[in-house]
């Protein structure tokens, strides 16, 4: 049996997709068999984000609507192995699946994976109800901005109210530097408000922005967050990894210090 | 620039302004009560304890928790509500109308 976690956040633009790409690139770096499905009918991303996007033949909803076998869409990626990915459709609407359509789906591939990962799409319709319907746990993801946390608070709401057995929260772009002078809320801050246990923060890293630029995913590579989302990878695992303060160095000395700090 | 400085130094910082819009906001988005509503609640909670000691009003926080009963398991409707509310001091000694 696998595990099913949905990688959800209520605001778009939080860093969902990247999320959900480099989480499953680190499940599978780590030797887990790893799915990640494209929830986001009509807007669809993490094949772009993965680089994936040209060996796309067909996608989620011709698997739900019988038109292709379910081994026809996944999309195994060459560069890790057991990673897979299913592909959205990017021609139809979040209304071409149902819940009980999803739920189906994720059992079908059950089996042949330890982990399947769902990529939900911003807002709390239809798309967010496909994407939660098969999920044992929930990743809320957030940035330390007064409308992304209010919002994660409204997803976290619905997902209590809809019996999800865990959530957790990951804290994405945090500035280290700006929270240091008080103009950034703090991971705590956030942890504060929101009270669902942490999973991990992700620095605002512009590897990030070459890493999708190029399709490649970061996890596990010496970046600060290519580290952090490896380390939520081993916590999902069940591992021990004590919770560090993201702390990307801006600079040459701020590079000098971390390469001291890591000595 | 040094009067920017200044300014800067004078305003309380943004991440803790944040936080303080966020938790009253959510306070409302929880509860259901419009923030202008809860705005008047707040001003309302303050005038009356300030009436006995110095507080600073602009600090103040007002949260909804939710405490889940022994049955709750199944039912989010039997949970209840506690209203709390954290108000800085910035002088504890009672004012005069203790006679």
């Amino acid at each position: 049996m696998s595990e099913v976690i949905v990688v959800t956040s209520g605001k778009g633009g939080v860093g969902k997709t990247t999320t959900s790409a480099n989480i499953g690139t680190g499940l599978a770096i780590l030797g887990k068999r790893t799915v990640m499905i494209d929830t986001d009918i009509g807007l669809r991303n993490l094949d772009v984000v993965m680089g994936l996007e040209n060996r796309i033949v067909y996608n989620l909803v011709d698997v739900v609507e019988g038109n292709c076998r379910m081994k026809q869409a996944l999309i195994r990626d060459k560069r890790y192995p057991n990673l897979y990915l299913l592909p959205s459709a990017q021609t139809r609407d979040k209304s071409a699946v149902n819940p009980e359509q999803m739920m189906k789906l994720v059992e079908d591939l059950q089996d042949d994976f330890d982990y399947i990962l769902l990529d939900c799409p911003a807002g709390i319709e239809q798309g967010f109800r496909n994407a939660v319907a098969g999920a044992d746990r929930a990743l809320v993801v957030t940035t330390p901005e007064v409308s992304a946390i209010r919002d994660a608070d409204r997803i976290i709401g619905l997902l209590d109210a809809g019996q999800m057995r865990s959530i957790h929260l990951i804290v994405n772009r945090v500035r280290h530097d700006m929270v240091r002078r008080g103009d950034m809320m703090s991971v705590d801050d956030v942890m504060d408000i929101l009270a669902v246990p942490l999973i991990g923060a992700i620095p605002d890293d512009e590897a990030i922005v070459i890493s999708t630029n190029q399709g490649e995913p970061l996890a596990g590579t010496d970046t600060a967050a290519g580290q952090a989302f490896l380390d939520i990878c081993r916590r999902l695992l069940g591992e021990d990894v004590p919770l560090t303060l993201p702390n990307v160095s801006y600079g040459l000395l701020g590079r000098l210090a971390g390469l001291l700090k890591r000595a | 620039m040094k009067d920017r400085r200044t300014a800067v130094l004078r305003k309380k910082r943004s991440g803790a302004i944040a936080a303080r819009r966020l938790k009253f906001l959510l306070t409302a988005d929880q509860t259901g009560i419009p923030p202008e509503v809860l705005a008047m609640l707040r001003d309302d909670i303050c005038r009356v304890i300030s009436r006995y000691m110095d507080v600073d009003a602009s600090g103040m926080e007002l949260r909804v928790r939710y405490s889940h009963g022994e049955l709750s398991g199944e039912d989010s409707a039997d949970r209840s509500a506690v209203l709390c509310t954290a108000i800085p001091v910035r002088n504890l000694r009672l004012k005069g109308i203790i006679t």
